[in-house]
């Protein structure tokens, strides 16, 4: 009796889990089968999860595309640089904050708390980064963003895991704070540097409402932006791509599914190798937070 | 989050300075590398955290982008009164309030019981994988989600339509039925989240006590009692604290989906303040109009927060401060 109800509940949190794979994977499979089949296999609904007719030729238009290859490039730069910028500001002022002989550190550190509970919303936030001459330049995509308070908190906590002792020992051999900083405290913390480096640039990658808000001039719109245009607006800024698959809404179809391969592509494959260390970042901060 | 035992260096700093004038010098060299090392972030804080709420000011003004805040002329609270009598007012509160609520009701405990399930497994390969495919697509970005929700529901050859018809049914226009823009918001929220927020769950579970639960099977406890009665009060901590920061941020609905995801026909359930914020200030450029609204819900928000911090902490001595 109780080996059965045992069996029973195994057998269906199995099936659930094995359901939420499904539901999670599938539309990944099914949006690259029909990207990379044959229009007449597509018109007919006979795609699944197996390419039918298997061709390139979408992935030839996309990536033929001059617009595709100038917002590839953009969203590139935005994410390198922008990376760049958040980790320095960010690890330096979490180091500090994490120091608990700094004065003030406590003032500092409710001055970037309540900004967790309280801000000053979409349009003042606008206007300062418009008075700074942010607005369609690459500082408006990078430096508005430039502090996460989840990831400075997440990092100030992994530099306060380091024990003292090495700190004390830099001290001696004449290090000031800076000093031991950069000769100690970051070699040392090369896996939350890679943490926080990853969280920024998925962030970045995937930023739609900087552009949104803040960019005006089609040339320099990201990745998101295009993708956006044309897979939700069908918009004509998008230009070749669309003009291409216009004429036929089921090309279309495996057309914008291709697109949105090409930009998920580079998150879908290096997800696998990095997804310990995003772990990793969520663990310290729900154990802490 | 407050670390009270650690020594305030503020007090101490103004002690020291009162006593003897020459400790400021001292302040000054002890710290000088840590505060230089700070002020990046500082400035960061400074002038677009803070700088902002000070822009709010202009929800008082008739600002002017050429005239800037300073010379706009002040309304007192003319745009706030606008709001309150306008009639979407009454709309945008409710389907702004009704979309944080179903999507904590049903987002709230699916990576719980996610979880749940998770600790059960036996086979720790199976677990991994189930893991590592749960997580992906919280990283996947909001134009991609809103585009394959929009493409897969899509009357004309989308996949969910395509099932549809292949049982002999009519197709349905998802995305234009105002009815069904709130489940369609938040199952994919939770098909986006799901997975990642179970991580919170699955650090507490590993740390309740093995012993607990060999107790519980000598008393001749069943896998749901011990479930019951040892698990989930090992992770009330994690549930309660979740609890409180997903009621405090309920109004906060992120805007880029719910952006992504609307459409004009269905404003009616769609439109919610964030996004009405957007069109009136960024999209017809009455600045003042748009932060007096954005305002006028960030104090609704912060209230929420703080109410259900400060019952959380009555109830059940857990609180975010």
């Amino acid at each position: 009796m109780k080996l059965e109800r045992l069996s029973l509940f195994h057998v269906v949190s199995t099936a659930v889990l094995l359901l939420v794979v499904v539901v999670t994977l599938y539309p990944f499979l099914h949006m690259l089968a029909v990207s990379l089949s044959g229009d007449a296999y597509v018109m007919r609904n006979e795609v699944t999860i197996l390419p039918k007719g298997l061709n390139f030729n979408m992935y030839e238009i996309v990536l033929g595309d001059p617009k595709m290859w100038n917002a590839i490039k953009n969203t590139v730069v935005y994410t390198a640089v922008g990376t760049t910028i958040a980790l320095i500001v960010t690890s330096m002022g979490a180091y500090s904050l994490s120091r608990t002989n700094m004065a003030f550190r406590k003032g500092l550190m409710m001055m970037i708390v309540f900004t967790m509970f309280f801000g000053g919303g979409m349009i003042p936030t606008f206007l300062v980064v418009r008075s700074l001459g942010f607005v369609d330049t690459l500082w408006g995509m990078v430096i508005p963003g430039a502090v996460s308070t989840w990831n400075l908190i997440l990092m100030r906590t992994f530099f306060s895991g380091i024990p003292k002792e090495l700190e004390e020992s830099g001290r001696m051999d004449g290090l000031n704070d800076l000093g031991i900083f950069l000769r100690i405290i970051v070699p040392l913390s090369k896996a939350s540097f890679a943490t926080i480096a990853l969280f920024y640039a998925v962030g970045l990658w995937n930023n739609f409402i900087y552009p949104l808000l803040y960019l005006r001039t089609p040339d320099l719109f990201p990745l998101q932006v295009l993708l956006r245009n044309l897979v939700l607006a069908g918009s004509v800024s998008s230009g070749d791509v669309t003009r291409i698959g216009g004429d036929n809404q089921i090309v279309e179809e495996s057309l914008k599914y291709a697109t949105i391969m090409v930009s998920t592509l580079p998150i879908l494959i290096v997800y696998p190798f990095i997804q310990k260390y995003f772990v990793k970042g969520a663990m310290i901060g729900a154990v802490k937070g | 989050m407050a670390h009270t035992s650690v020594t305030s260096g503020m007090e101490e700093a103004i002690v020291l300075n009162r006593r003897r004038p020459g400790k400021l010098r001292r302040l000054w060299r002890n710290n000088k590398y840590l505060w230089l090392m700070f002020l990046p972030c500082l400035i960061y804080y400074l002038v677009f955290r803070y700088a902002p709420m000070f822009g709010l000011v202009i929800t008082f003004k008739n600002y002017n982008l050429f005239r800037g805040v300073w010379e706009s002329d002040w309304v007192g609270f003319k745009y706030y009164r606008m709001f309150l009598e306008n009639p979407d007012f009454l709309l945008l509160m409710k389907n702004t309030f009704l979309l944080g609520i179903m999507n904590l009701a049903l987002g709230f405990p699916a990576p719980i019981i996610l979880a749940l399930l998770l600790n059960e497994v036996r086979k720790a390969a199976f677990k991994r994988f189930v893991q590592t495919v749960s997580y992906l697509p919280h990283f996947i970005s909001n134009v991609i989600v809103a585009s394959m929700v929009i493409m897969f529901l899509s009357p004309t050859g989308g996949l969910i339509n395509e099932l549809i018809t292949a049982l002999g049914f009519e197709p349905i226009n998802f995305m234009n039925e105002p009815g069904m823009f709130r489940w369609i918001y938040v199952l994919s929220e939770i098909w986006q989240h799901i997975g990642w927020e179970t991580i919170i769950y699955l650090a507490a579970l590993t740390a309740v006590d093995p012993q607990l639960y060999e107790a519980a099977s000598i008393d001749g406890a069943s896998r749901m009692r011990k479930l019951w009665h040892v698990t989930l009060p090992g992770i009330s901590f994690a549930i309660v604290i979740t609890l409180i920061l997903n009621i405090g941020s309920v109004l906060e609905i992120g805007f880029e989906k719910v952006f992504l995801l609307q459409n004009p026909a269905i404003y009616e359930t769609a439109d919610i303040i964030s996004t009405y914020v957007y069109r009136i200030g960024m999209e017809q450029g009455n600045f003042s109009y748009g932060a007096a609204i954005d305002l006028f819900m960030g104090i609704i928000s912060l209230i929420f927060i703080y109410t259900a911090n400060f019952v959380s902490r009555r109830v059940s001595e857990t609180s975010l401060w």
